[in-house]
C-alpha cells in the first residue's frame, strides 16, 4: 500500500480481550477525525468486539486485559502461538491493573460476596507477562491513543519503538499545573513513567501511577519526602497498589 | 413444518464482552434457546472494600469502558447521599452534561459500529466507509462530539479524571464550554444525515410484551437520581433498588438475571422513551413520530431508534445546559464535607439503562458494603425470553437457518449488551 509517497505493508493485527472493561480496545474507535485513516494502517484479521471477522493468521496481537480463569491461559497461550509480536495492551494486560485488588482477599470469600449460590470459577489475577512472554507494552488506564497510533506507525515503518523514560511531573510541570504535594495530597506523579500528557493531575486529581515506573525512578527519595511531609501512610498504600503497578516496590513503607 | 435447527453462536461478534447464543429445535419444537455470558467475573463489590470513598469513582469506573461516567457518578451520589453531601448546583449541572457526552457516544459507537453492519450486510463498519462514506463521517463526527463533551466536562472521555464526591475538582473553562457549543450547533446537520439513514432501513417488526423499567423525575428526561418506575405501574423510592431488581443466578450465566413484576423487564433508551416522553425535547419527539416510534412500544428493535431520538434530544438539553453553565459562576464546583458512616443508593440512566450502586460507609467513610446492579443484567431475562420467541415464530414462518441466526443476533444486538459490564 502507498501512502504520502511511502510503501508500507499495512499490520496483521488481531485484538483480544480478557479480564477488563475494554475500555482500551475502545480508544482503537476514538480519535474519530483520524479514525479512517488510522484504519488504513491496520489489516484488522480479528477484532471482534468491532468486527464479525475472524481470521488466525496475524503477525500483531493485541491484548487487552488480565488473566483470571483457565480458559484464559488457554486462550492466550494460542494466541502467543500464533502471534509474532504479542503487545500487552493497557495496565490490566502489564500489570494486572485494578482487578488485582482482588488477590487482597481469599479468593473462596470473593466468590461467596458476589455468586453465594453458585459455583463461580476465578483464578489469582495475573498480568499477561506472568503467563506468556510479552513483546511490548503499552501503558495507561486506558491507553492514550495518540501514544497507539504512534507505536503502531513505528511498527508499519520498522522504526524502534520508544516510551517517555523520565516521570509525569516532567509533564505536569510543563502545563504548569500547582503540584497537589502543595495542596498536602500524595500524587505518584514523581515516580510514574510519563505519556499520558499529565492528564489527572491537570484535572487537579491525584496520578494513581497507572503507567507504571518511570525509569528513572527515586523510591527512597519519594517516600522520604512523603514522610517529610507526615501524610498518611494508608493513603499511600491504597494509591500505590490501586493498579498493582508498583508491585517490585510496594515491599518499600513510607 | 416439523423442522430441527441449531444454532451455537461462540463468542457473539459485535458486543461488548463474551457471550454464546445456543438454541436446539426438534420436530418443530423448541427444546432451548440460551442466552449465556461466559465472561470472566471481576468482583468489584469485593475490591471496593476497605477502599475510601474519594478513590471508590476511580474504580467503579472501571467497571466498564463505555460508560465509565455512568459508573463514576452512581457511586459518587450513593456515597454523596450515604454521607449527606450536597453537592453544588453547578456541579450538577456539569455532571449531567457529562452524562450527555457519554450517552451520545455510546449510542453512535452502538448504532454506527456495532449494530449498521448488519442491515447493510457487511461483518463490520470498515466496508462502510467506502459504500456510505456520508452516513459513517456523520456518525464518527456525531461520536467524537460525545467524547468532547465527556472530555471538557470530566478531563478525559474515557475514565473521567475530575468527577469526585462533593463535586468536582476542576471546572470546565468557559472557553472550552463555548467551543463545545459551536462544535454542537456545527453538528446537528450529522444528526439529520443518519435520521435520514436509519428512515431507509426496514427495522423488523417483533414484539413481545414486556415490562420497562427506567428513572423518572416529573420535570426532566432522567439522568441522574429520581424515582424508579415501570410501565406496569411500580413506583418506588431510589433506596428501594432491591425490590425493583431481584436478583437471581442462573448456572449458564455469570451475569445475573432479575425481574420485576413479570418474568423479565427491560432497561434502556426504550425503557426510558417509554417513561419519559412527555420529557423529550419536540425535535426529538418528531423524529420518533417519523420512524412511527411512539410510547408504549414492545418492539426491541426500535431500541435502536430510541437511542437515535435520545441523540436529538442530547443535543438540544446539552446546547441549553450550556448556555446555563456559560451565565454562572464556576467557582464553587465541590462542597467540603465530614466522612460518616451510612448507606445509600444511587440510581443514574447510563446508555444501557438504570444503574445502581448501591455504599455503605464506616464512620471514617470506608466503604464496608457494596452493590452494583448494572443495566445489561436487567435485560438478560428479556434477551432470554426474546431469543426463545423470535426464533419460535422464524421457524414458523419458515425462515432460512441463516435468517434465523441474523434474526437472533440482530435481536439481542439491539439491546446494546454490555457484557464486561454486566459481570463486574
Ligand atoms: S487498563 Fe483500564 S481501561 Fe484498559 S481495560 Fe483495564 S481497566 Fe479498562
Ligand atoms: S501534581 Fe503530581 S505530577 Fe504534578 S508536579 Fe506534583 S507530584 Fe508531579
Ligand atoms: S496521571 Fe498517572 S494515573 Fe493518570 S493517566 Fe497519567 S500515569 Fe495514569
Ligand atoms: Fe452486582
Amino acid at each position: 500500500m502507498k501512502k504520502q509517497g511511502f510503501t508500507f505493508e499495512k499490520l496483521k493485527i488481531a485484538s483480544f480481550d480478557f479480564t477488563c472493561c475494554e475500555g482500551c480496545q475502545l480508544q482503537l474507535t476514538n480519535k474519530e477525525s483520524t479514525l479512517t485513516d488510522f484504519f488504513e494502517l491496520l489489516d484488522i484479521r480479528t477484532f471482534r468486539e468491532i468486527s464479525s471477522e475472524k481470521y488466525d493468521d496475524y503477525d500483531i496481537a493485541l491484548i487487552e486485559g488480565s488473566i483470571s480463569r483457565q480458559d484464559e491461559v488457554e486462550r492466550l497461550t494460542t494466541i502467543r502461538s500464533q502471534a509474532k509480536t504479542l503487545i500487552a495492551f493497557g495496565t490490566c494486560a502489564c500489570f494486572g491493573g485494578v482487578n488485582s485488588l482482588k488477590n487482597k482477599f481469599p479468593l473462596k470469600e470473593v466468590v461467596a460476596e458476589v455468586y453465594p449460590d453458585m459455583p463461580v470459577e476465578t483464578l489469582l489475577v495475573r498480568k499477561v507477562s506472568d503467563v506468556v512472554k510479552v513483546d511490548l507494552s503499552i501503558h495507561g488506564c486506558p491507553v492514550n491513543k495518540e501514544e497507539v497510533e504512534r507505536i503502531l506507525v513505528n511498527l508499519v515503518t520498522g522504526s524502534q519503538v520508544s516510551l517517555p523514560k523520565y516521570p509525569v511531573c516532567v509533564e505536569c510541570k510543563e502545563l504548569l499545573n500547582t503540584c497537589l504535594f502543595e495542596l498536602g495530597e500524595i500524587c505518584l506523579g514523581p515516580i510514574t513513567r510519563a505519556g499520558c500528557n499529565a492528564v489527572c493531575t491537570t484535572g487537579k486529581t491525584p496520578c494513581l501511577g497507572c503507567r507504571g515506573p518511570s525509569e528513572e525512578i527515586n523510591m527512597p527519595a519519594f517516600l522520604e519526602l512523603i514522610k517529610e511531609r507526615k501524610l498518611s501512610q494508608n493513603d499511600f498504600q491504597e494509591k500505590i497498589t490501586f493498579y498493582n503497578a508498583f508491585e517490585a516496590f510496594t515491599s518499600y513503607e513510607a | 413444518m416439523k423442522r430441527d435447527y441449531t444454532l451455537d453462536i461462540h463468542h457473539l461478534t459485535r458486543v461488548e464482552g463474551h457471550a454464546n447464543i445456543n438454541i436446539t429445535v426438534k420436530d418443530g419444537e423448541l427444546i432451548d434457546a440460551r442466552w449465556a455470558i461466559v465472561e470472566t467475573p471481576r468482583f468489584f463489590e469485593v475490591m471496593v472494600k476497605g477502599m475510601s470513598a474519594e478513590r471508590v469513582p476511580f474504580l467503579t469506573s472501571r467497571i466498564c469502558g463505555i460508560c465509565s461516567i455512568s459508573h463514576s457518578l452512581a457511586s459518587i451520589r450513593a456515597l454523596e447521599r450515604a454521607m449527606k453531601i450536597d453537592p453544588p448546583d453547578a456541579a450538577e449541572k456539569i455532571r449531567c452534561l457529562a452524562m450527555h457526552g457519554e450517552t451520545l457516544q455510546s449510542h453512535t459507537l452502538h448504532l454506527f459500529f456495532l449494530i449498521m453492519p448488519d442491515f447493510a450486510n457487511t461483518p463490520s463498519i470498515l466496508p462502510l466507509i467506502h459504500s456510505y462514506p456520508d452516513v459513517v463521517r456523520a456518525g464518527l463526527q456525531l461520536k467524537e462530539l460525545g467524547n468532547e463533551i465527556s472530555l471538557v466536562t470530566t478531563g478525559r472521555c474515557t475514565h473521567p479524571v475530575s468527577l469526585v464526591v462533593g463535586g468536582l475538582s476542576k471546572a470546565p473553562e468557559k472557553q472550552l464550554l463555548l467551543k463545545l457549543r459551536t462544535m454542537i450547533r456545527e453538528r446537528k446537520p450529522a444528526l439529520d444525515t443518519a435520521c435520514a439513514f436509519f428512515r431507509s432501513l426496514t427495522i423488523p417488526l417483533f414484539i413481545r410484551e414486556t415490562e420497562f423499567i427506567s428513572l423518572f423525575n416529573g420535570s426532566s428526561y432522567p439522568s441522574i437520581g429520581g424515582r424508579l418506575i415501570s410501565t406496569d405501574g411500580v413506583d418506588r423510592d431510589e433506596d428501594d433498588y432491591l425490590s425493583m431488581t431481584n436478583e437471581y443466578t442462573r448456572d449458564f450465566s455469570t451475569s445475573k438475571f432479575t425481574k420485576l413484576s413479570r418474568a423479565s423487564s427491560v432497561a434502556g433508551a426504550l425503557a426510558r422513551f417509554n417513561n419519559n416522553y412527555d420529557r423529550l425535547h419536540p425535535k426529538a419527539k418528531e423524529v420518533a413520530a417519523s420512524f412511527g416510534l411512539q410510547p408504549v412500544s414492545h418492539n426491541p428493535f426500535m431500541n435502536n431508534i430510541a437511542q437515535l431520538v435520545e441523540c436529538v434530544h442530547i443535543l438540544e438539553d446539552a446546547e441549553a445546559l450550556i448556555n446555563s453553565l456559560l451565565n454562572m459562576e464556576l467557582r464553587e464546583i465541590k462542597t467540603s464535607y465530614k466522612l460518616q458512616q451510612g448507606s445509600a443508593t444511587g440510581a443514574v440512566e447510563a446508555p444501557r439503562g438504570i444503574l445502581y450502586h448501591h455504599m455503605e460507609t464506616d464512620s471514617e467513610g470506608k466503604v464496608v458494603h457494596a452493590d452494583c446492579v448494572i443495566p445489561t443484567t436487567q435485560n438478560n431475562a428479556n434477551i432470554y425470553y426474546d431469543l426463545q420467541a423470535i426464533t419460535e415464530q422464524a421457524c414458523y414462518a419458515g425462515k432460512s437457518d441463516r435468517e434465523i441466526e441474523k434474526l437472533c443476533e440482530m435481536v439481542v444486538r439491539s439491546y446494546d449488551p454490555c457484557i464486561s459490564c454486566s459481570v463486574h
